[in-house]
């Protein structure tokens, strides 16, 4: 379980990657170039507050699960 | 023996008033966070008017910002009041904060009277509103928690659990009673400021029930002690070993939450007012029953979890949801959809008045109303409205179409029980969570540790899903468009559905994640 809990860090690694691209240049980008107002608040939210956490977070949550932060040995995992 | 009995039963007795008093408290707080977003129809003409791009911005503003962008910085602030000071001080603030604000806003000026003062001042308010509601949460969870035995820590939590669903069914129910004890006008005029007003004398009685109770027993045991922290934000997020778990309890539990929780109860609101064009009032009437039905399973699962363990039941929850959203809303839609159902030819009407455009010098708005009735009892209103420009020579404007369909008694039905079925996911996967969050952290950091990962989880990735799903479904929408222009073949057969992409996305990792790292009775830290 340990071996696959880390392998899946890699998973999660590129995962926060893919988010990123798609997050910023599908949905964020479109949205902050758009001219409508909305629009503009809903991409200032989705770069500069989702984009960070979602990319940050599951990051380092890859991170942490190659790193085997997340073995079996922790009792609160 | 009878000493022991009596204990149980004034044990229980008092953590029965430890649960009104916190569950009180927190229904108003989301009674007062509801009733913004149900009302925004009438506000936006009150503070924000059409045709202004600044009072649109503050518009849009003050609905995304409370939402989501402050939610998770009330959490860290008022989460470290909590554990630096106590629960029971920290949740009595931020009570009165929501309350305040939201009274506030049922007091303020129009923006014909006050001009931009007006959505400058709802803004404001609104923030206030995000940053008590992202303090409350964890206040009153971890207050209950803290009170209850550890074996039965799922079942008291669960009564917390289950005023978001209360405070949206009471919100509904107060502004389904004023708008029908008055003319729609009225209702218009100042009938909107009745449920602002009213949250005063909820939040007035639950601050006297508040005050009233004592600190958190564990809490207390720890300041007496001198071990509670003195950097709870340090000790949370900048420590690895406690981070780890914050990121663990934010990707694998509340994040499929979040989107479990938006989808049941917005989500599900919103496709059947916009997409399936239901009237308002019955669709408030469908979403009240179906929450009250499913109520009761808040408590059932947050029973279960003591027993079984809370990661089955969470992630059970995650599963079914995204495994038969596409199955459900198909079923929504095709329910409501006109073109299933057979027309009265006889019983159609149409109508037609022209009156000057009261923004346009000499130009007319022409109102076209059909009525149309079906065989199932179904009927349909469509209100076209036309705007004729003074010149003549100027090109013709599109007419503002709105449909209304009215239901009949089986198709009601049908969609409560697809509106109960979704409420059962969120009860699911909301039941045990606070439970959940609670023993992941131990008691001299709590508050903030298990604050941020829930509103992040719940605000941020379930408070985006409305503007996302929106987002995806009129993406495929405008794909088809292109596509039928340019002759070629459709390439979403439901462009309707695109939107769920969102939430089964999101609960899929969400699923595989708590799956692999969480372990099913995680160790209670206290």
């Amino acid at each position: 379980m340990n071996t696959i809990k880390r392998y899946l860090g890699v998973v999660w690694l590129g995962l926060a990657a893919l988010a990123g691209y798609f997050g910023i240049t599908s949905l964020g980008l479109p949205k902050l170039t758009s001219g409508k107002t909305d629009d503009l608040v809903f991409g200032i939210i989705i770069v500069f507050v989702l984009m960070p956490i979602i990319v940050g977070g599951l990051a380092r949550f890859g991170l942490y699960a190659l790193q085997g932060e997340y073995d079996e040995s922790d009792n609160r995992s | 023996m009878i000493t022991e009995a009596r204990k149980t039963v004034s044990n229980t007795r008092s953590l029965i008033s430890v649960i009104g008093a916190s569950s009180v408290g927190t229904l108003i707080e989301w009674y007062d966070f509801y009733i913004f977003g149900s009302l925004a129809t009438v506000l936006a003409t009150k503070f924000f008017p059409e045709g202004n791009p600044t009072a649109a911005f503050l518009s849009t503003l003050a609905t995304f910002a409370a939402g989501f962008v402050v939610r998770p910085f009330g959490a860290i602030f008022f989460g470290r009041l909590g554990d630096l000071i106590g629960r029971k001080y920290t949740f009595m603030v931020t009570l009165l904060l929501m309350g305040g604000a939201t009274f506030a806003i049922g007091l303020i000026p129009s923006y014909e009277t006050i001009g931009f003062l007006a959505p400058t001042l709802v803004l404001l308010l609104r923030l206030l509103q995000g940053l008590a509601l992202g303090g409350e949460y964890g206040g009153a969870a971890t207050y209950v928690a803290e009170h209850s035995p550890t074996n039965r820590r799922g079942y008291w939590t669960s009564w917390i659990q289950t005023t978001a669903t209360v405070g949206l069914f009471v919100s509904l129910l107060v502004i389904l009673i004023t708008r029908k004890s008055m003319s729609k006008e009225s209702f218009d005029e100042w009938g909107w400021r009745v449920p602002f007003l009213v949250s005063v004398l909820m939040v007035l009685i639950s601050y006297v029930i508040r005050r009233n109770m004592s600190e958190s027993p564990l809490f207390a045991k720890a300041k007496a002690e001198g071990k509670t922290s003195t950097n709870p934000l340090k000790e949370s997020f900048g420590n690895r070993y406690n981070f780890k778990f914050v990121l663990l309890a934010l990707f694998g539990a509340t994040m499929g939450q979040g989107v479990v929780w938006y989808t049941g109860q917005f989500y599900a609101m919103s496709f059947i007012k916009t997409v399936c064009n239901v009237d308002a009032i019955q669709s408030d009437e469908l979403m009240s029953v179906a929450l009250l039905m499913g109520t009761p399973f808040f408590v059932v699962f947050g029973w279960l979890s003591d027993r079984i363990g809370r990661k089955g039941i969470m992630l059970i929850g995650m599963l079914v949801a995204l495994l038969s959203y596409r199955a459900i809303y198909e079923k929504i839609y095709q329910t409501t959809n006109l073109k299933n159902k057979q027309e009265i030819t006889t019983n159609f009407s149409a109508d037609s008045t022209t009156a000057p455009d009261p923004k346009v010098d000499g130009g007319f708005i022409q109102t076209k109303t059909i009525k149309r009735e079906y065989t199932d009892g179904t009927k349909l209103t469509e209100v076209s409205k036309l705007k004729i420009a003074a010149d003549p020579s100027a090109e013709p404007a599109k007419p503002d179409i709105k449909k209304t369909v009215l239901i009949n008694d089986s198709d009601r039905w049908t969609l409560i029980w697809l509106i109960f079925i979704q409420v059962i996911f969120v009860t699911l996967v909301y039941g045990p969570i606070a439970a959940f969050l609670v023993e992941m952290f131990p008691v001299k950091i709590r508050y903030t540790s298990m604050s941020l990962p829930y509103h992040i989880g719940n605000g941020v990735f379930g408070g985006l899903l409305p503007a996302v799903a929106t987002y995806l479904a009129t993406g495929a929408k405008e794909a088809n468009l292109a596509a039928e222009k340019a002759g070629s073949a459709l390439p979403y057969a439901a462009p309707y559905l695109e939107g769920l992409w969102y939430p089964i996305i999101v609960a899929a990792v969400s699923f595989l994640i708590g799956l692999v790292y969480i372990r099913n009775r995680a160790q209670v830290v206290d």
